[in-house]
């Protein structure tokens, strides 16, 4: 055996063209930041603010710029498909061979959902959680930071795929028989699983760190029914990443034992399950769903009341909808697979458990509405995208009832029409929320709000391009196209897909604008610049400074309402010659910034590489070294710091203007 | 007190109920977040444990439990676990009373009685291999070598757990984050309890018919 494992110069694909070009401007490009890091010598700040930095608002906007930049390469991705598809009909092969065009689908999908969605949506929950529920920081600071740069890992890992070796040709979904050692012998299979399990256990971390810091350590006076209805989806969300991240982690962990070791879970001789795969997958798979769409939803509802200077409508038919939700969430998973050949009445029960989903959700998009009925709505950008998200997502919706009937999915079941049906679901749910949560909470990290022509101008591209791009594969999906087809022999799909190409440009028109909103908000900041309160906002988090001390609050609020921030200002408005209660400010104990994250991630990184390449030794040293990683932080000396009376009260003295609580 | 704990200038006598009483102490968040911790863990064997009741009958010719367990062994091991747990509950007083031999002479036991548990387990699957019956002979012995070999890698991490634990009370001794450190550790092998309560029942006493 070899000192490298599996690994040798043939795992880089030399002969490719699209790869290589693709992997050169990867590597060109994060050689590009690297060395203007170096050259402007940011690397300390760097460090010292932001990588070794346990402030959940840092460690929420590195999330974000982790599913931003992720966004653009499952983009690319996206564009390579539509162009395939445009053009490889009749007897026309398209530019991309099988092989390739395989690990493109699988490569989207999982980067999409694992390493976009759920770095955006747990980034502006880091960043929002706790602002909202009145505290100075998550329950356990350094395990977030941990498990950001954990996901890291699991994102770099999957980038080296595209350099070194293969990505999986599966799909995203990697159902055995195909992903069993048999029929995928490369390293493909092995880089999708060791970069999710990786980034499954940050995951879970995250759940575990949101669900105590929102059940124990709210405000004093912060009772359940005063929560903001964002932080009630966030622990929706975070129950079930506890519920289900590790059903993930055993399936994978079974599957990889069949691919190491040569288990029998999941092959197709020795008794082995193939469909208990796909059962287990998607016990964790729907509520996956939820645990992204959720917090959107959450978001969604502190736009709509915010920007209508309404209270939410329905706060409590809100909570209890996401309630049900999230439990029903884990009772639908059959539906993903009528044709598995359960009896007609398992597949009854499980199509009914689906439409009954509809219900909470209905609840929703009828309290958004009230909401917004007698406001007085400012129509800004974040609700722009609300009001998108409400048009579009009933549509996705309603298509994805008529899939929850077991015989119409059965005709539609693994066609173009079901991928139209869950990009126009998650697309609007998740995507558009993200966007519009990203565009409400800029200004409170970072002190300027984004230039509102340039979002308005994305806004449109998206919501355009999204309707070109998707409706054409409702139609071709009914015509029978199947997914995942490299090319095809029937011309008629032809102009249909042609359309959906068009779509996908408009919609990178639309990122083109984000980023060039990016640009002129930066250069523009001094006009843009924002105080604590930009929106006129109704939760806490608009009540401290933009962006807000790494205290977040000099005294802790104490709550007496829902909407707290919003009462204040009542109060406030009502009774203006109240003198102001002299604050008295005490010292602050806030954890000490760690390396632990990182260097653990470096290890983390080391040992998912060793396995996927069969380096054994490598992994032992991996291991070794994440324990004596480990072994060090628990034995600091000291892990807080404090912050003198005297600063928090200069800091205060400076901000009045912002600080209205 | 910690950056969570701190509730400025509010007596909570004045909170009129407990989800108004404002950050929980430390030692609560910590021991909450570790239950959630092992709920999640509790999570993951139970979808092993799903696997296993699916393929328990997919012996692929092979041998079943009834010809390859034997309960008295695992009886001891259940013995030997359920004890190191009390005696574990005795550290936890010794913690409380801030008595450190007494500490020591009951992680010590508690760790003896794990190392023994792991010992039988380790005896038995050596026995299974050394018969031809190996996890990559059948998926009902893949899912079996897997589910147990699942808690038996707990009881090692949690055996490892111990040592360091014990090398932070002489270190850095029973300082407050110590003390919490070894509130999980008892939870932890508690847990361990359970689920292995579980797996005695479901495989070697189901899996056995007279």
């Amino acid at each position: 055996m070899s000192l490298l494992g599996k690994l040798t110069w043939s795992a880089v694909p030399f002969d490719q063209p699209i790869v290589m070009g693709a992997s050169a401007g990867m590597v060109l490009g994060i050689g590009f930041v690297l060395s203007w890091i170096t050259l402007k010598g940011y690397w300390p700040y760097l460090w010292r603010a932001w990588i070794t930095s346990v402030d959940h608002k840092r460690i929420g906007v590195m999330y974000c710029v982790l599913g931003l930049l992720m966004l653009l390469r499952g983009f690319s991705d996206a564009i390579m498909m539509r162009a395939q598809q445009a053009v490889a009909a009749g007897g026309a092969q398209g530019y991309l061979p099988p092989e390739h065009f395989d690990q493109i689908f699988s490569a989207h999908g999982t980067i999409m959902i694992f390493f976009v969605a759920m770095p955006l949506v747990i980034g502006l929950m880091n960043f929002a959680v706790p602002l909202q529920l009145g505290i100075r920081d998550m329950a356990f600071p350094t395990l977030n930071s941990v498990a950001l740069w954990l996901t890291a890992s699991g994102i770099l890992l999957t980038n080296m795929s595209l350099v070194i070796g293969e990505f999986a040709k599966t799909g995203w979904v990697a159902y055995p028989p195909l992903s069993e050692l048999q029929f995928s012998p490369g390293v493909g299979v092995d880089y999708y699983l060791w970069s999710l399990q990786i980034a499954g256990i940050g995951t879970l971390m995250t759940g575990i760190n949101f669900v105590t810091t929102i059940l124990k350590t709210r405000a004093p006076g912060m009772g359940y029914m005063r929560m903001p209805v964002f932080c009630w989806t966030a622990l929706a969300s975070n129950l079930m990443i506890v519920a289900v991240f590790p059903i993930l982690t055993a399936t994978f962990a079974m599957l990889l034992l069949d691919r190491y070791l040569g288990f029998h879970f999941f092959s197709v001789d020795a008794g082995g399950n193939a469909m208990m795969y796909v059962n287990l997958f998607w016990t964790w798979g729907h509520p996956e769903v939820y645990i992204l769409v959720l917090p959107a939803f959450g978001i969604y509802s502190e736009v709509s009341a915010t920007f209508s200077g309404k209270p939410l409508f329905g706060y409590r038919s809100m909570v209890a909808a996401t309630m049900v939700i999230c439990v029903l969430s884990m009772m639908v998973w059959l539906h993903h697979f009528f044709t598995m050949g359960a009896s007609a009445s398992v597949n009854a029960i499980f199509g009914i458990a689906s439409m009954i989903i509809a219900v909470p959700t209905g609840v929703k998009v009828f309290n958004w509405l009230f909401t917004m009925y007698g406001g007085r709505i400012r129509f800004e950008v974040p609700v722009l995208w609300t009001i998108g998200f409400m048009v579009t997502f009933v549509l996705g919706g309603l298509t994805g009832v008529l899939l929850a009937i077991p015989p119409v999915d059965w005709q539609v079941h693994n066609s173009v029409f079901l991928i139209a049906h869950f990009h126009h679901v998650i697309i609007p749910g998740v995507v558009f929320g993200a966007f519009a949560g990203c565009i409400y909470w800029f200004p409170k990290a970072f002190g300027f709000t984004l230039d509102e022509r340039w979002g308005r101008r994305a806004f449109w591209c998206w919501f355009i391009g999204f309707h070109v791009a998707f409706m054409p594969l409702y139609a071709v999906g009914l015509m029978g196209m199947t997914r995942r087809l490299q090319h095809y022999d029937i011309a008629s799909w032809q102009p249909w897909l042609q359309l959906a190409a068009v779509g996908v440009a408009i919609i990178l028109a639309g990122i083109t604008c984000h980023v060039i909103q990016l640009v002129v908000s930066i250069r523009n900041r001094q006009q843009l610049l924002a105080l604590g309160d930009p929106w006129n906002g109704r939760t806490l988090e608009w009540s401290t400074t933009s962006p807000p001390p790494a205290w977040n609050f000099a005294i802790l609020p104490h709550v007496t309402e829902l909407d707290a921030f919003w009462e204040a200002k009542v109060r406030k408005q009502a009774n203006p010659n109240q003198p102001v209660q002299a604050r008295e400010y005490r010292a602050i104990e806030v954890p000490k910034n760690s390396p632990i994250g990182f260097i653990n991630a470096f290890f983390a990184v080391v040992i998912g590489f060793a396995l996927i390449w069969h380096i054994w030794w490598m992994a032992a040293f991996g291991l070794a070294g994440a324990f004596v990683t480990f072994l060090a932080f628990a034995f600091r000396n000291k892990d807080e710091g404090e912050i003198p009376a005297d600063r928090i009260a200069n800091f205060e003295r400076r901000y009045q203007a912002e600080v209205v609580l | 007190m910690s950056i969570v704990a701190a509730v400025d200038g509010i007596s909570p006598r004045d909170l009129p109920s407990a989800s108004e009483a404002g950050p929980a102490p430390k030692r609560i968040v910590v021991a909450f977040g570790f239950w959630i911790f092992l709920l999640s863990d509790i999570v993951m064997f139970s979808a092993l444990f799903a696997a296993y009741a699916v393929l328990v009958h997919a012996t692929a010719g092979g041998p079943n439990g009834d010809a390859l367990f034997n309960q008295t062994s695992a009886a001891i091991e259940t013995a030997c676990l359920l004890i190191s747990s009390y005696a574990c509950g005795l550290m936890t007083l010794s913690v409380g009373a801030r008595n450190r031999p007494a500490i020591y002479l009951w992680a010590a036991v508690t760790f003896a009685l794990g190392a023994c548990f792991l010992g039988l387990e380790l005896h038995e699957f050596a026995g299974m291999i050394a018969r031809g019956a190996t996890p990559q002979h059948s998926a009902f012995l893949s899912a079996f070598f897997t589910l147990i070999g699942c808690h038996g890698l707990h009881v090692t991490a949690g055996l490892i757990w111990l040592v360091v634990m014990m090398v932070q009370v002489a270190v850095l001794d029973l300082r407050a984050s110590v003390e919490r450190r070894l509130l999980c550790f008892a939870l932890f092998w508690h847990a361990l309890d359970i689920i292995w309560v579980w797996l005695f029942t479901v495989v070697y006493l189901m899996g056995v018919r007279p």
